[in-house]
């Protein structure tokens, strides 16, 4: 006998859209965005508009993460509130633009659903990067899209953590959801990367589309990885590397990482290990442009969500 | 065939850095810059970190290739403080490498996101020193080297219209390690490269103290030509990526009919070449801009002779 209880009535998503480009060397979204800018076929769906988007446009002419700094950071409140004056950096500049066209964050006028496209050079395979373990609606979706998806495998990582948590440029929606896809290196376009990043967003508007329907989805679980920790590589007094991620550990991303195992090989061929006390999932293993913000890889621990059933609100 | 005498290899030149994102080059330069020389070793070694500017900001270059300004042409211009950084450099570094003083073996290394393994990349299919050094490379049955597999790859360019740092000294070529993002490290490529180096510093000692190195026959890959992207014919903007059957598929033969790129529509196109070739530099991500997807190489064995130095100690 089913429980008619704990059905949680969302409202439609009808305003959704797709950005690629906020870094702009990540090829798979930059090409998928400029793709259906051309010819939206492929991504129209009843009973929602979808807006390709190329969000940092100089960065993507460049192929180059960003011009003055990272747009993926920008989003924070001091930014999106501070004066149209000269002298801003291009990305707060973009990030003010984009809070109004899309925006803004935290409103009721606020876009229901951005998909950020993004590539990695860590061998993360399919995943898709959630910021709240309560977004009911984001939860399902991530259960549905793991299921289209089978027999490939789909990552979730969630990002939750109060000091590592960061003002990504999809969070001016009411339900942002990263993609991040690899291992590709910056400023190529592998096919087979590409394909993968081009089914997740199908079986996502699929998802969104059904929702705006009417269909109920039922109770689900999802298991995710919770980001725990940043751990950057041994450095000198200068502030230079002097290690790298060790052989053993690299394209290992969430594969179980434990006391004792090899961690870095420093330059001159000394194994450092990892001494953390629990056995840890890493993840964003040598991605490239984490060498600068400190990180060699992130630390996470997989947990199991539960997501209440959920069907549209009725008006 | 006859042996050969050579004269000795007494200086050399390792160059890292040459593109500020090709990380194993530059901390090995780094590493080797910090240990000092002490006056014993059997060859004078100069370490040169070849793009200070781009490696600092992790770019492949800050205004202009500078793998691309060691023509005739651009070490000749007359520059000012105005000019390219990139200019401005090359006619430093051939100050220093080339010229006069110009070393007896430039090895420069490079990375790639293509998955080549090691190649040493000359101008040059006679080349004795640089034959000798791969033919070294390969018969290495060390543990690191077995699982990278080494070719010779050869540019036929006239030395007159030489355009590469390598170019500047007497013998010269560039050592390309691949696969590896750009502004990524990776341990198992950096330890090819300084294996790489180490074996090839090796060869020279030995080289230089009179050994004999028996000739033989090495496989040398010749460039053919370069095989660009489809594109928008409006918008130039690339319309398919390198088919997943030909993706990181460098060196081996591809053949007319065989699908060379994905459309995005989902269309495959296929090598419509005569000859079979080998591919190699597939997708490497610095060549959207030049309009390479892929190159195409003939290949042959090339017979080399017995060497030795000329002066013996």
């Amino acid at each position: 006998m089913s429980s008619r209880t704990n059905i949680s009535c969302l409202q439609e998503a009808k305003r959704v859209a797709i950005f690629g480009g906020t870094h702009g060397n990540e090829m798979s979204g930059i090409t998928l965005v400029n793709m259906w800018i051309q010819n939206s076929a492929e991504i129209e769906r009843n009973g929602l508009v979808v807006k390709p988007f190329i969000s940092n446009p100089r960065a993507v002419e460049k192929c180059t993460r960003y011009i003055d700094t990272d747009l993926n950071r920008a989003f924070t409140p001091e930014n999106l509130s501070a004066p149209d004056v000269e002298g801003l950096p291009y990305e707060v500049q973009r990030a003010k633009e984009i809070n109004r066209m899309f925006g803004p964050k935290g409103s009721s006028d606020a876009y229901d659903a951005i998909f950020d496209l993004h590539n990695t050079t860590s061998n993360m395979g399919s995943t898709l990067i959630l910021e709240s373990s309560t977004d009911l609606f984001n939860l399902q979706m991530v259960h549905y899209i793991k299921k289209a998806m089978v027999p490939h495998t789909c990552s979730v990582l969630l990002n939750e953590h109060p000091q590592l948590k960061y003002s990504t440029t999809r969070s001016v929606a009411k339900h942002p959801i990263g993609l991040e896809v690899g291992p590709q290196p910056q400023g190529v376009l592998r096919s087979n990367v590409f394909e993968s990043m081009r089914t997740i967003l199908k079986h996502a508007l699929d998802f969104i589309e059904l929702f705006n329907s009417g269909v109920e989805f039922p109770p689900c679980t999802v298991d995710v990885f919770r980001v725990q920790e940043r751990m950057d590589y041994p450095r000198d007094t200068n502030g230079n590397i002097t290690a790298m991620v060790h052989p053993h550990l690299q394209d290992c991303d969430w594969e179980p990482l434990n006391r004792g195992d090899p961690m870095f090989l420093t330059f001159d061929g000394r194994t450092v290990l990892y001494e953390g006390a629990n056995t840890v999932y890493p993840t964003f293993i040598n991605e490239a442009a984490y060498y600068e913000k400190q990180q060699a890889f992130m630390t996470t621990c997989r947990e199991i969500l539960a997501a209440y059933a959920i069907r549209k609100a009725c008006k | 065939m006859k042996a050969v005498a050579m004269p000795t290899v007494s200086r050399v030149a390792v160059c890292g850095g040459t593109h500020g994102n090709e990380l194993a080059g530059i901390y090995l330069v780094r590493e080797m810059l910090k240990k000092r020389a002490d006056g014993t070793e059997p060859v004078s070694v100069v370490t040169v970190m070849s793009n200070p500017r781009a490696a600092q900001l992790c770019v492949r270059y800050v205004e202009t290739d500078l793998n691309r300004c060691f023509t005739r042409a651009a070490l000749s211009a007359p520059v000012s403080e105005t000019s390219p950084y990139e200019m401005i450099r090359s006619q430093e570094l051939n100050a220093l490498l080339g010229a006069q003083r110009s070393v007896d073996l430039l090895c420069d290394l490079h990375n790639t996101t293509a998955n080549t393994g090691l190649c040493l990349i000359t101008y040059s299919d006679r080349d004795w020193i640089c034959l000798h050094i791969c033919k070294h490379l390969q018969a290495c049955t060390n543990t690191k080297m077995a699982s990278t597999p080494v070719r010779y790859v050869h540019f036929d360019i006239p030395l007159n219209e030489a355009y590469s740092l390598d170019s500047v000294g007497k013998h010269g070529f560039a050592m390309e390690i691949g696969p590896q993002p750009h502004g990524v490290v990776r341990s198992v490529i950096f330890s090819a490269m300084q294996e790489g180096v180490q074996l090839m510093m090796d060869w020279i000692c030995q080289f230089n103290s009179g050994t004999l190195f028996e000739g033989g026959w090495v496989d040398v890959y010749t460039m053919v030509k370069n095989i660009d992207y489809p594109r928008d014919s409006e918008t130039h903007m690339i319309s398919a990526a390198v088919h997943p059957d030909l993706q990181d598929r460098d060196f081996c033969l591809l053949h007319p009919g065989d699908p060379m790129f994905l459309c995005f529509s989902g269309e495959t196109l296929r090598y419509r070449g005569k000859e079979a070739l080998y591919p190699f530099f597939i997708n490497e991500g610095a060549y959207y801009e030049k309009g390479v997807a892929l190159s195409l190489a003939r290949k042959r064995r090339v017979q080399i002779p017995s060497v030795r130095s000329e002066t013996l100690r």
